[in-house]
């Protein structure tokens, strides 16, 4: 019969419109600023600098090894060594920025870090007003605690704790057996590698992307290049990349 | 005086022409019937908006807008300052007068059809004794007005757009005029007015509504398809076709001439709704007799408010049609059934007892609605296609 | 005569002569629904209302939508070329011919003029006239018009047998 159809479309319609008054469970529409879905624990998107304890410059992981920086597939890492006011460099770095609008959040950064001091975010609202100095993080707005690194990634963030925990343990292991009288606490584990690497080699190019995980201090093979004075682009970065 | 509910705009107006010199009389009254009009539909197309994106949102389990104000309501205002500031764009190649001509031939037809619609017992704008015929040759302006639009923007979707719409409405506006006749025959006017008084009466409580008779029915749901046909509305808006020819053609219009089409299609329908409650829901009669303390004005637009929420209903649920769906079914069903619904209404005046009356004009309605559906679902037969000289 | 009733001749005339002068087509058709307004205008100023409602239902409604179609479907829109020489010199004898006998035409009806045409018959006088003095040529009216109609439909059918010959003759 004409029409049965027609008259079949207007009762379903008919049928959603009034249910979903009556049963909210319908609408599908998550109100975006008062509501929003939980973040899947995966969910990444830029990095940040996790620090250990209360002091967000003090606890800083990252050793200023610019390892991120020379792998950052579009350059958008810029690291500035600290150096006390005798030029003796200081195991962090006085600048750290990352420019958003150029990150493509690819995670390498992560990936290469041997201190496990870079790890990826989850906060997505970052509309700014100024697209050039307001999408560049500086080391302030990229320092987060460990804590917030457990509530985002719980798996991942007790994961890496235990590896860190052990390791440092297995150092001090070692560092007790070397130099027993010494026995001063290893303020961070890779700290001798650090200074040993830079004697040894100051300018040898950084090695391409898998570098070990943890370089173990009696064995460091880890190069560090001196710091660079800015992030132009030198001849042996782009035979890196 | 005494301020009475029913008669209280009368009223107003006779107040407010009493003060006034004899000599502008006239012109004030003339004013005094345009302005509520200018004033009242605007703001109901700008309801309308919110109401259908609320509506058609719920069809399809949305919330619909509900930032703007409170759930959403200043939303029609959000949007009218928008088109209002909005660049307006003219193509270079566009016939310039034509060009700016077409909106406001496309509003002011559907402004004027408003003219000769009895809104309340005592508030009829204009009254005329050819009013019908008036409300139907106004309609036939807003063709020209279309084509206009399509011709002068020298855009081919834009062209595309205007010829679909002017062929849509020529092939509809024969079956609406033709569903007109039973009603025109069986009050014997042309005028409204007198339409709405031969409604306005009660048997058992129930009003002597066209709706309710089988040739008033049949009528009235053809008026509707019809009317939507006519006011470019869902199922029926090829001649916008989003998906096929971008917007038909109002393209290459933009800013607050783009809200003027907007504002006459929706003009538009509203004076199909208000022309389908004249003739077949009794205009501002109340369906009841002891529901009549209710002004009349009051039914009028709750009646006009009923028929719009059906027309966004049908809009959330039908797919747009094809072309030559269009065609087939304004001639090959509308048209003949309107010629049938003729022939039912002439049945109901010629038979004598009520029930007898039924019987004929619904057996000639019930026997022509299934013969020509037969005919609209019959299976194309396709043939097996063979072709001389690939295998 | 009011001032309305020059403002409508004027608007009606001044398309009328637009329409046969303009360049563009499209233009001469709108400028010719126009002119149709105008005398319905004129119609009103009579009060006639049936009979200029019915002029805008059917003139501009569907004859000035007619013309626009052809325009559009028939040839470009845009501006044509000016007739040639041999085709002046058959229609300005065909014009004054057709002058001649609408003049004539003209001068020998009587035409009673009044002053105050204000008891225009009603809708449903018009009705009964038609339907009782007027039926012959109502009915001969609504016979043409359906011959025209079949006319139409004849022309529009698709030539079977000859356009299957010839699509084997292309093939």
């Amino acid at each position: 019969m004409l029409g049965k159809g027609l008259l079949k479309g207007l009762r379903e319609t008919a049928r959603n419109f009034v249910g979903s008054y009556s049963d909210p469970e319908r609408l599908t529409t998550v109100q975006y600023p008062e509501e929003r879905l939980a973040l899947k624990e995966n969910t990444r998107n830029f990095p940040f600098l996790v620090f250990d304890g209360n002091d967000s410059t003090k606890g800083l992981r990252c050793v200023a090894c610019k390892i991120c920086e020379k792998e950052c597939p579009p350059q958008c890492i810029y690291i500035v060594l600290e150096r006390d006011e005798k030029g003796k460099p200081q195991k962090h770095p006085r600048v750290f920025d990352i420019d958003i609008s150029v990150c493509m959040s690819c995670q390498i950064c992560v990936e290469v870090c041997p201190f496990d001091a870079i790890k990826m975010d989850q906060v997505y609202e970052l509309s700014r007003s100024d697209r050039f100095d307001g999408l560049l993080m500086r080391k302030p707005d990229l320092a987060k605690s460990n804590d917030y690194y457990h509530t985002i990634h719980p798996t991942e963030a007790s994961e890496v704790d235990g590896r860190l925990a052990a390791e440092k343990a297995k150092a001090e292991a070692a560092k007790a057996k070397l130099a027993p009288p010494a026995a001063a606490p290893a303020p961070k584990s890779p700290d001798p590698a650090a200074t040993a690497a830079k004697a040894a080699a100051p300018n040898t190019p950084a090695p391409s992307t898998n570098a070990p995980p943890q370089p173990a201090p009696a064995t460091a093979t880890a190069v560090i290049p001196p710091p660079a004075a800015n992030i132009s682009p030198s001849p042996e970065r782009k035979a890196d990349l | 005086m005494t301020w009475n509910a029913e008669t209280i705009f009368a009223d107003l107006k006779r107040e407010i022409l009493a003060l006034v010199s004899p000599d502008n009389q006239p012109v004030v009254s003339v004013l005094l019937s345009i302005a509520p009009l200018l004033a009242v539909f605007p703001t109901l197309f700008a309801l309308t908006t919110i109401l259908e994106r609320k509506g058609l949102g719920r069809i399809q389990n949305r919330y619909g807008p509900n930032r703007v104000g409170p759930f959403g309501l200043l939303q029609p205002v959000a949007d009218g300052l928008k088109t209002l500031f909005k660049e307006t764009v003219q193509p270079r190649a566009a016939d310039r007068v034509v060009f700016f001509l077409a909106p406001v031939f496309l509003v002011l037809p559907a402004l004027l059809a408003f003219s000769v619609i009895p809104y309340g017992k005592y508030m009829v704008p204009l009254e005329m004794d050819a009013a019908l015929l008036f409300f139907f040759a106004v309609g036939a302006g807003t063709e020209l007005a279309v084509f206009m639009a399509g011709w002068a923007s020298r855009n081919k979707y834009s062209l595309l757009g205007a010829m679909r719409a002017v062929a849509q409405m020529i092939s509809y506006e024969i079956p609406l005029i033709l569903c007109t006749v039973p009603v025109i025959m069986l009050s014997g006017t042309l005028s409204p007015v007198e339409i709405v008084e031969n409604q306005n009466r009660y048997t058992a409580a129930i009003a002597h509504w066209n709706v309710f008779t089988p040739w008033g029915a049949a009528g009235f749901i053809l008026f509707l398809i019809a009317a939507a046909a006519e006011a470019n509305r869902s199922p029926f808006d090829l001649p916008e076709g989003e998906s096929e020819i971008i917007a038909g053609y109002y393209i290459e219009y933009s800013g607050f001439k783009f809200a003027l089409f907007f504002l006459g299609e929706y003009l538009g329908l509203f004076a199909m709704c208000g022309l389908g409650i004249t003739l077949f829901l009794g205009g501002w009669t109340a369906p009841f007799d002891f529901l009549t303390f209710i002004p009349s004005y009051v039914w009028f637009f709750l009646k006009l408010l009923a028929l719009i929420s059906l027309f966004i209903w049908v809009r959330g649920t039908m797919p747009r049609v094809r072309m030559d769906q269009l065609m087939n079914f304004a001639w090959k069903f509308m048209l003949p059934m309107a010629v049938i619904n003729i022939v039912a209404a002439a049945a109901w005046k010629f038979t004598p007892i009520l029930g007898f009356k039924w019987a004929v004009s619904g057996v000639i309605i019930l026997a022509g609605y299934i013969s020509l559906a037969q005919g609209l679902t019959r299976k194309a037969h396709f043939s097996k296609r063979t072709y001389r000289f690939a295998t | 005569m009011p001032l309305s009733f020059y403002i409508l001749a004027a608007v009606t005339v001044i398309s009328a002569l637009a329409a046969m002068s303009l360049r563009n087509l499209v233009h001469c058709a709108l400028c010719l629904a126009l002119s149709f307004l105008g005398m319905a205008g004129l119609f009103l100023h009579m009060n006639a209302g049936f009979v200029a409602f019915a002029q805008i239902l059917v003139y501009v409604g569907a004859v000035a939508i007619l013309i626009v179609f052809a325009i559009l479907l028939t040839r470009s829109a845009e501006p044509a070329r000016s007739p040639r020489a041999s085709s002046l010199a058959f229609s300005i004898p065909l014009a004054l011919v057709v002058g001649a006998i609408l003049i004539n035409a003209i001068s020998s009806t009587n035409l009673p003029f009044s002053a105050n045409p204000a008891n225009a018959p009603t809708v449903r006088e018009l009705g009964h006239a038609l339907m009782t003095t007027h039926v012959i040529p109502l009915e001969v009216i609504g016979l043409l018009l359906t011959v025209a109609l079949l006319g139409a439909i004849v022309i529009a059918l698709p030539e079977q047998t000859s356009s299957a010959q010839k699509g084997a003759v292309k093939s």
